[in-house]
């Protein structure tokens, strides 16, 4: 539970992080510190460098954009929680976001901290792939505006180079009718989710125009379940949910652990694409 | 004036535990103080073929490296301390530090003493070590077979002990019987998870030649001991203090091997070494509990007369006998097995296995959880057999109240109880024959509900110390306490027992304050310091109360009736004549005169003025060894909901009925209920340490261990029964276990009753979504879960 020795810089400007990153020496960006710290203290993590980004006010951060919304990187959950815009535009993330850890979690934790790390059991990723946010980074070499859906590469795997840094997201405006929802289930000790399901629903004059899903608990980061488009020009029957939620998890590949085997992690999986598509279609409605 | 006993005054531990006012031993600075940490195996069983130490001796602020070759005769190995009698017990030697194999992951390989914590951590990487690894194993009933890995080369088949309990003719009652039933059930084995990790600090003074060790325990005295024979120190040269004590739930009874590493390291140094568990270590090297594979039986008559109970219990020790180990799924389990119930043939055979895995200790309950969840689960499947009420079979089966003291096959004399009063009044909180119209309009929308009804008897206060002899422990189990009133009247009293959240400090001040007619402020209580306490047992089983309890007040009633003689001489009267009344010494037919007990302290201690032939001073001591155990009993009822669909389940209600004789302090013993409800509901439903084939940690963390939370966890309804005990100046019975003890069996009596109409009789514990919605599957299909042909489908409960 003692790290490795590392030196911590507290950054005084966007540019003393982007300089330190440059160096390529092993230095890490802390920001709320909730991922990566517990990974310093199993020694899991053992940079040499903390450059810590969270002085840095022009990070954090929740705005309107473009009909949409824009969150700096080191928005904390708690703040995204106060947000009227996102409770009236984008209720999944505030949805989701009350089922991150616990409140000195929600407290410290970042937004941006949490995609960085990109934890395949983690929540946000999946709101933020149905959401079809973007995600722009910068570098000393420039910036770079990454679609949600390209950012996840793996476990812990994103698209960000290790000079890049994370600097916020932008979501699209949401459709004119829609309804969404995260179902998940909850590894007892964790609280991370074990299958979780994220998914959205645009009506067009009570038809089904719009419809996303992707999945949290596969082995990967936030896949989409392109079954969900079968529900497009559909009223959304429960039997075209049903077949949607089957066809969902056919073919992921997926790992079991301890806490669920891969059979019942499947079953899982359908069962949230299942409920989140009929509640998202009920709070469409 | 009121009595404070009986009274829910608020505990006067809490504001300094939840102001961070508190002492923990991690808390403990001294000059000059060093740091230990400790290298652990990171195999299940393995040669150690070489080690190298050289590269950490060299390294920045490290002081000492020691591996197994440097103390291995410098030290006694860890003993045992209970030598279970005809059972032909082995107990291998456990090294501090492994020297030749390990055997679990987290055996102890070396210790590095150095400038700070940090330097210590880092110099346990620099530590070479090749390991040969060796087949290894941690199921017990496996490891139990011929060919299994051996984990000590000296115990063929790794079995430790073969343990047999006997009463009545066990097989000629199956033999005669109607119905028999039988399961196999796994007790998963449980970290206990205190949320203070274990710690050591030891400090040894050259001039005197003493060495004090604060450490994490339950029981000082017992600490104070087996670190002498460890240490081979004078057991007066050796002053244990355990300062506040986190949570320990058994886990700080053992005395472990780094307790008596840091104390060698002390005195090498000629500096304090303090050494304080992380949470990945505590999950590896602090002791498991449970851990049985059970083979059980029930026999019986058609119409619901339980005649027989048998039992094979596989039982893990882990990989050495730690050191109340063998004890507990044999003296704390088998004895028990008769339950609430007059079954008058019981035959239990327990074997002790040694498995590559932590070593398995007390876990709270330690071993009466387990007696009670195999015979519960079988009352159920009995009910089933037959056709009938599973409430109305336990009824049925009852030792009735005019019946005690009564003496069940096992041996054991139950001291007092009216089981049927518990059940009632359970029932009269819980209308089951609404509930069972409930469940069944449920069932024809495809809900799964179901009930639980489990009544428990436990043993626990222990106990006469001439039966702890006879049954092998090595230590008495009597316990002690002084009483000692000031000049001022403010009083102390020291005790040989170590409350670790409990809450004696309350309590015990409550029997005394009590006794001299004193607000609750002026008593004080002091535990956990071997130098100024009495000598005494420690706390665990239940036991405080009833025991060291009792010696408070026998120790405060002679310190009442010497005032008394004092108060007498002081009023010119007959001591005859003096009575104690309103705080107040009196002459009996003089109401107006009298003395407080304060102003007859200040007389004792000044001594200007004593009666001919009395002692200046006012204390006494008492030395309290009951005649017998005490026997709390109660029901418990737990309604769920189950998610066919995902395995979920839900607890609807959670109701307890329970009998601990009379509550010194209502508010500590509902709060003694609700925590062990919920250790027990966390076994039931999702706590079990995993390991995986080759004996490695899979459940190492508290990201994997699921303790449960507050927001997992249902309201707990209490209510009380009162049958005192005859066996203890108060009446009382322990309640720090009671809650756990049932907790399990019902919730999965519970869920079972639920998945009846799918045919599922059993589910094995914990009840995780993914096991369940297992279990339903295998249901569906046709699989082991499915009832035998013509034992009926539903409950078999009468509407």
């Amino acid at each position: 539970m003692i790290p490795a020795e590392f030196q911590y810089v507290r950054a005084g400007s966007l540019k003393d992080v982007l300089t330190a990153l440059a160096a390529q020496d092993g230095t890490k960006v802390l920001a709320g510190g909730h991922s990566l710290i517990p990974m310093m203290r199993f020694r899991l993590a053992q940079p040499s460098r903390l450059v810590d980004i969270g002085g840095l006010s022009e990070l954090s951060g929740i705005a309107e954009h473009r009909r949409g919304a824009r969150i700096g990187a080191t928005t904390t959950y708690r703040d995204i929680l106060s947000s009227e815009l996102l409770r009236e535009r984008f209720p999944l993330i505030v949805e989701t976001t009350e089922q991150i850890g616990d409140v000195q979690v929600r407290n410290c934790g970042t937004l941006g901290g949490g995609l960085a790390h990109a934890d395949p059991a983690a929540d946000m990723p999946a709101v933020l792939v149905v959401l079809d946010a973007t995600i722009n980074a910068r570098s000393k070499r420039g910036k770079r505006s990454i679609s949600a859906r390209e950012f996840f590469r793996g476990p812990f795997e994103t698209a960000l180079e290790s000079d890049e840094l994370l600097i916020d997201v932008v979501l699209p405006p949401p459709p004119r009718t829609f309804g969404s929802a995260y179902v998940s289930f909850e590894q007892a000790a964790s609280g991370y989710a074990i299958a979780a399901a994220a998914a959205v629903i645009g009506l067009t004059r009570r038809t089904v125009s719009h419809a996303a899903v992707a999945l949290t608990g596969t082995g990967a980061v936030a896949p989409m379940a392109r079954a969900a488009e079968q529900l497009v020009n559909t009223k959304g029957e429960p039997e075209v949910i049903q077949r949607v939620a089957a066809q969902a998890v056919e073919g992921l590949d997926i790992l079991g652990d301890i806490h669920a085997p891969a059979e019942y992690r499947r079953h899982l999986l359908s069962v949230a694409v299942r409920r989140a598509l009929t509640t998202a279609l009920e709070r469409a409605r | 004036m009121p009595t404070l006993f009986g009274s829910g005054i608020r505990r006067r531990e809490d504001p300094r535990l939840i102001t961070g006012a508190a002492t923990y031993t991690d808390d403990v600075k001294l000059p000059g103080l060093a740091y230990a940490a400790i290298l652990r195996s990171p195999y299940a069983h393995a040669r150690i073929t070489r080690i190298d130490t050289s590269v950490a001796k060299a390294a920045p602020g490290v002081l000492a490296v020691y591996s197994g070759a440097d103390v291995k005769d410098r030290l006694v190995p860890v003993p045992c301390a209970w030598n279970i009698p005809n059972a032909d017990l082995k107990t291998p030697p456990h090294p501090q530090l492994a020297f030749d194999k390990v055997r679990y992951v987290g055996d102890g390989v070396a210790m590095v003493v150095a400038e700070s914590r940090a330097a210590a951590r880092d110099a346990i990487d620099l530590i070479e070590v090749e390991y040969d690894p060796l087949p290894a194993g941690v199921d017990p009933e496996n490891m139990s077979r011929p060919g299994a890995p051996q984990v000590h080369a000296e115990v063929a088949n790794n079995v430790a002990f073969t343990w047999v309990v006997a009463g009545g003719d066990t097989d000629q009652a199956f033999s005669q019987a109607e119905v028999r039933v039988s399961q196999r059930i796994l007790q998963n084995r449980l970290a206990p998870t205190a949320i203070e990790p274990r710690a050591a600090v030891a400090s040894y003074n050259r001039g005197t030649g003493q060495l004090t060790l604060w450490a994490t325990s339950q029981n000082p005295h017992i600490h104070r001991f087996i670190c002498s024979v460890m240490l081979k120190l004078p057991e007066h040269r050796i002053r244990i203090i355990a300062p506040e004590v986190g949570g320990g739930f058994g886990s700080k009874i053992p005395v472990y091997a780094d307790e008596a590493l840091v104390g060698l390291a002390a005195m090498d140094l000629g500096r304090p070494v303090k050494w304080t568990e992380d949470r990945s270590e505590n999950y590896k090297a602090t002791i498991h509990g449970r851990d049985h594979v059970e083979y059980v039986e029930l026999c019986g008559t058609r119409d619901g007369r339980v005649t027989g109970l048998r039992t094979t219990v596989y039982a893990g020790l882990g990989a050495y006998a730690s050191t109340v180990g063998p004890g507990i799924p044999t003296i704390l389990h088998g004895l028990i097995y008769s339950g609430p119930y007059a079954i008058p043939n019981i035959h239990g055979t327990v074997r002790g296995v040694y498995t590559n895995g932590t070593p398995v200790d007390a876990y709270r309950g330690a071993g009466r959880p387990e007696a009670t969840y195999l015979l519960e689960r079988l009352m159920d499947l009995f009910a089933r057999e037959i056709g009938m009420d599973p409430v109305e079979l336990r009824r049925k089966n009852f030792i009735r109240p005019d019946q005690f003291p009564y003496t069940v096959a096992t041996g054991l004399t139950y001291d007092s109880g009216n089981y049927p009063g518990a059940l009632d009044k359970a029932l009269s909180m819980f209308d089951l024959r609404r509930f069972r119209q409930e469940q069944a309009e449920g069932r024809k929308q495809g809900r799964y509900l179901g009930v639980g009804v489990v009544s428990y008897v436990e043993i626990c206060g222990s106990g006469p110390s001439q039966v702890a002899g006879a049954v092998g422990l090595g230590g008495g189990q009597y316990d002690s306490a002084i009483v000692r009133v000031y000049p001022t009247g403010v009083v102390r009293v020291y005790i040989g027992g170590k409350p670790h959240g409990q809450g004696e400090e309350t309590t015990f001040a409550q029997i005394v304050a009590d006794e001299f007619g004193y607000p609750v402020e002026n008593v004080e209580v002091v535990a956990g310091d071997t130098e100024t306490t009495p000598q005494g047992w420690g706390t665990y089983g239940s036991r405080t109360t009833a025991v060291c309890g009792s010696a408070v007040k026998i120790a405060a009633q002679r310190v009442r009736e010497k005032a008394a003689k004092i108060a007498a001489h002081l009023m010119e009267a007959n001591e005859a004549d003096v009575e104690f009344r309103d705080g107040k010494f009196g002459v009996r037919g003089t109401p107006s005169e009298g003395k407080t007990f304060a102003e007859v302290a200040l007389m004792a201690n000044l001594a200007w003025n004593m009666p001919p032939g009395v002692e200046p001073g006012l204390e006494a001591a008492a030395f309290f060894d009951p005649s017998n155990f005490v026997y709390p009993f109660g029901t418990h009822i737990c309604s769920v909901e189950v998610d066919a669909d995902t395995g979920e389940v839900k607890i609807l209600r959670y109701l307890c009925v329970d009998d601990c004789g009379p509550h010194i302090n209502p508010m500590i013993v509902e709060g003694q209920i609700h925590g062990g409800v919920i250790q027990g509901l966390g076994e039931a439903l999702q706590e079990m340490v995993v390991y995986d084939e080759d004996g490695q940690l899979l459940s190492g963390t508290m990201m994997d261990y699921a303790v449960p939370r507050a927001t997992q966890m249902p309201r707990i309804e209490t209510a009380y029964t009162t049958t005192p005990s005859p066996v203890n100046p108060l009446g009382v019975k322990g309640i720090g276990e009671a809650g756990t003890i049932p907790a399990a069996a019902v919730l999965v009596s519970a869920v079972c009753d639920a998945l009846a109409p799918l045919g599922i009789k059993h589910i094995d514990k914990p009840l995780t979504p993914a096991r369940v919605w297992a279990a339903i599957q295998q249901a569906g299909t046709g699989g082991n879960g499915r009832e035998r042909a013509g034992t009926g489908n539903g409950t078999g409960v009468a509407q």
